[in-house]
């Protein structure tokens, strides 16, 4: 029990991450895409294709805070002082993603709330991937307790992952919008797809290829034998379905695109897995040196099995109910 | 420059969670609220419930999403500011916080989708529901953060090894001593907030001679409520005080600066209690009232300041001021809401210009009462953040005063813009205030406030 119990939360957490990663990634996706619209009117239909849920979306960041403080107190409490500063950018910037968007439709003039929903979707964008990279290159810790300075994770491979993670999500947007919207909207999010398919690729190469270099503990994870041989197919898997994705895209469909992105997302994420399992602040602490006492796991672990299925069912209701497609002009002028 | 790390950190913490506050104490009440409204259309079938109903979801639509917004702030900030707090108390107070998302958030945050965007979609029923869907989520978001609130006042249940807290019993974590006070009170203070904004906003449309039924509705129901819950608050939070003197004693010697246990204790309506000296001054009191009150006996005894070191006390002013507005307000409100029910008894309510005019001044009250009343119990604790376990100094990160110091400005000008819009808008939703027209045009709208200035510039347009 005591080995299981932090792998079942770190699987509960992880999965709260990817929650969170693709579906605010494709709210924060559409605020970055934003600048693209040419009206008014164009950025009421995308605004409006998420407005039912995009609060709901959030919720699954406060799992993610949650579950780590729940699960991993310890883990929580290195990991936030040690990326402190890109943090808090990204909660503010949150703060102003949110208010923005209901703002906008309240002023008179809505110039200032669309540059402010752009601006703080590409920042928070920005400031996760760099909280992410700022995870995979590692944190310094002495006496559990993180022990480095204030912009020990401003290095440019930290930036890289927020460029790519930008990439990301507005990959995300745009072929949510092709699957959602119509019209001149969905045309140009089907343009925008191809060349944000295109950065994907090439950054996820990027980092894939960085990080072994730079890390020599994953480098001998992914490259040692026989591990090789099973890992192979991660990056096979990848190609082919980005390969897909982009005939997809070209051929006009709606929904596959936007389940290729998702998988393409899932299985970046499995790549971190395999290169940092069983570190959750790597290099140094694993998931059971942080891990709460099995009496808070098992407690928290009962509810989760008892309500997540419960909150999962009426987010799904809620997709059912708002199904459908936004139409072109469908706004409130 | 130097900077103390711990002073910051506990000045951002308290900046951006007295801000997050504000939003909650109205949220609660108006879901609340909204509900009764659906539930009362749905039984009349009286229209003016659902034109209610509709007007005041705009409004909360933008208080919610501030809420939201700053609350999420907070959650990652017990680990940005008081990282040693969270693995001191990781173990009792996660579950307790993740019960709080898994319970109420998704709750709130997924039906506040049908609530906003749902009504051309839904039946009525579903519709009505999903507003009960959200106020249920509120209150049972404040019982799990109440909770772990009131551990960190009268931690019990658990067992320190290695510093470390652990878990010996859920029930007593949950329901610790202090718990319920502070669950029936906060809870019951956020009714009573959203009753005096409603209140406010009926007595201004009567005054401007606009929207006359709905004012109505909303003052006789805003009276009905207050003058029930504003001297039930009293009693809930004599009963309060009597359990903190139980377990934090030295708390109430604050909030009474009461210095000397060795004899009864004064009622200070006003005083100057300096600390230095361990004295009041320019003291105006009722004597014994303190005793009176807390012992129940003229000449009763309860534990002093000086009976503690000064480094074990807490700041005495912010405490003692903190709780003298809550004190204030809560008469106010008392007075205010019995003066209306014996207005309108007399079947002068509507008529009475100047009780409306004062009531039109004071939906704010609340919300200073809110603060107030978390000033006294947060700052009462201290120099402790979990009483008696660990201190505040010993509960920080290892982040340098700098950088606490920098993102504090940030904080503050980036709450400052946004209150400030937010009220602004606030206000110009209620100015246009309840559309006849705005539920019948089946639209779909992207969002609330947007569908309250196409009816607005409608109606401009008419
Ligand atoms: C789950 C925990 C929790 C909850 C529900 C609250 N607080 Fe708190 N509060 C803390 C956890 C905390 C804390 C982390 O424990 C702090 C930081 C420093 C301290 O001593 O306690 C704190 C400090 C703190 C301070 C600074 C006190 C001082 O340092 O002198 C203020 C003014 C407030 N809080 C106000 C509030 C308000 C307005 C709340 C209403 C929502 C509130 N607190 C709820
Ligand atoms: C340390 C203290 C607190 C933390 C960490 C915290 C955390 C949060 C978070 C993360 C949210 C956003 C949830 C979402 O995404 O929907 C939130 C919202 C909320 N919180 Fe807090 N909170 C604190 C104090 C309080 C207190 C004391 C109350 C009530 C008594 C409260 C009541 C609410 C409510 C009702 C909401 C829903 C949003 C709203 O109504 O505006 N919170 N809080
Ligand atoms: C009228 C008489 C009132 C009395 C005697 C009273 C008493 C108290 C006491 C003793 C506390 C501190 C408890 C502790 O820290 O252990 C408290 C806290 C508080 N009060 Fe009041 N109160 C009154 C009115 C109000 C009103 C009108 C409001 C708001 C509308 C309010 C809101 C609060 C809040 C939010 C807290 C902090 C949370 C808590 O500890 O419950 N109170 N009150």
């Amino acid at each position: 029990m005591e080995w299981y119990l932090p792998l079942i939360w770190a699987a509960v957490i992880g999965t709260a991450v990817v929650m969170y990663v693709i579906m605010d990634g494709f709210d924060l996706g559409i605020g970055i895409l934003f600048p693209t619209a040419r009206n008014e009117s164009e950025r009421d239909q995308m605004t409006r294709s998420i407005a039912p849920y995009w609060d709901g979306n959030e919720t699954w960041l406060v799992l993610g805070g949650a579950g780590l403080f729940v699960a991993f107190p310890k883990a929580y409490a290195v990991i936030m002082p040690a990326l402190y500063l890109p943090v808090i950018v990204m909660l503010i910037a949150l703060v102003f993603r949110g208010v923005a968007f209901e703002f906008r439709h309240v002023s008179y003039s809505k110039t200032g709330w669309n540059i402010g929903f752009f601006v703080s979707s590409t920042v928070a964008t920005v400031a996760q991937g760099v909280v992410l990279g700022g995870l995979i290159q590692g944190i310094s810790v002495r006496d559990g307790a993180f022990s480095g300075g204030p912009f020990d994770w401003a290095t440019p491979f930290a930036f890289a992952c927020g460029l790519s993670l930008v990439a990301g999500y507005a990959l995300l947007g745009a072929t949510w919008l092709t699957m959602k919207t119509e019209g001149p909207v969905a045309e140009r999010a089907r343009g925008q797809a191809k060349m944000l398919l295109v950065a994907v690729l090439v950054f996820m190469a990027l980092v894939s290829l960085w990080t072994p270099l730079k890390q020599p503990r994953i480098a001998e994870r992914w490259f040692s034998l026989p591990n090789f041989y099973f890992l192979w197919p991660v990056p096979f898997v990848t190609a082919l379905i980005a390969y897909y994705a982009w005939r997809w895209i070209e051929a006009g469909r709606e929904v596959p695109p936007f389940l290729a992105t998702i998988a393409l997302f899932l299985l970046g994420f499995l790549g971190l897995v395999i290169s940092n399992f069983p570190y959750l602040v790597p290099p140094s602490l694993t998931v059971w040196d942080t891990a709460a006492t099995p009496a808070s796991q098992i407690f928290m672990l009962l509810g989760t099995l008892l309500l997540l299925p419960i909150v999962l069912g009426y987010i799904g209701f809620v997709y059912w109910l708002f199904r459908g497609k936004v139409r072109e002009g469908e706004s409130y002028h | 420059m130097d900077f103390d790390p711990v002073l910051l950190a506990r000045l951002q913490f308290a900046f951006t969670i007295i801000f997050h506050i504000i939003f909650p104490s109205f949220t609660i009440g108006l879901s609340a609220y909204l509900a009764t409204l659906g539930c009362l259309w749905l039984r009349s079938g009286n229209d003016r419930f659902q034109h209610l109903m509709r007007f005041w979801t705009k409004i909360f639509a933008v208080s919610f999403a501030m809420g939201v917004v700053s609350g999420i702030v907070l959650s990652y900030q017990l680990g940005t500011n008081w990282s040693r707090f969270s693995v001191v108390t990781g173990n009792v107070l996660g579950p307790l916080l993740g019960y709080e998302v898994l319970a109420a958030f998704f709750l709130e945050a997924t039906f506040l989708g049908i609530l906003l965007f749902g009504f051309n979609r839904v039946p009525p029923w579903l519709y009505v529901l999903s507003a009960a869907a959200v106020a249920v989520g509120t209150a049972i978001s404040a019982f799990w953060i109440l909770s772990a609130n009131s551990w960190m006042q009268t931690p019990a249940g658990h067992e320190l090894r290695g510093g470390i807290a652990y878990p010996r019993d859920w029930l007593t974590i949950i329901f610790n001593p202090s718990f319920p006070y502070r669950f029936a009170h906060m809870l019951n203070a956020a009714y009573l907030t959203t009753g005096f904004v409603v209140l406010a906003v009926g007595a201004r449309y009567l005054l401007a001679g606009r929207h006359i039924e709905e004012a109505r509705t909303m003052l006789r129901m805003a009276i009905g409520l207050t003058a029930v819950l504003a001297p039930l608050q009293l009693l809930l939070g004599d009963q309060h005080g009597l359990n903190t003197l139980q377990y934090q004693p030295i708390k109430v010697a604050a909030m009474e600066a009461h210095w000397d246990g060795s004899k009864p204790g004064d009622f200070h309506i006003f005083a100057w209690p300096d600390e230095e000296a361990g004295v009041n001054r320019f003291a105006i009191s009722i004597p014994r009232g303190s005793s009176l009150v807390l012992t129940h006996h003229m000449n009763g005894l309860f534990p002093g300041l000086s009976s503690v070191p000064a480094s074990d006390r807490p700041p005495v002013k912010v405490v003692f001021f903190a709780f003298r507005i809550m004190l204030a307000i809560g008469s106010f409100m008392i007075a205010a809401a019995m003066y209306g029910a014996y207005l309108w008894w007399r079947g002068t309510l509507f008529e009475t210009r100047w009780y409306l005019r004062v009531m039109a001044q004071s939906w704010w009250i609340g919300f200073v009462a809110v603060i107030s009343g978390w000033v006294v119990t947060e700052s009462g604790r201290q120099p402790w953040i979990v009483h008696g376990i660990l201190r505040t100094a010993d509960a920080t990160s290892p982040v340098p005063g700098a950088s606490i110091a920098g993102t504090l400005a940030l904080f503050v000008i980036a709450y400052g813009i946004v209150f400030w819009f937010g009220i602004y808008y606030i206000n110009r939703l209620i100015a246009h205030g309840p559309q006849k027209v705005a539920a019948e045009t089946g639209r779909f709208s992207p969002s609330p406030i947007s569908a309250a200035q196409d009816t607005g510039r409608e109606a401009l347009q008419r």
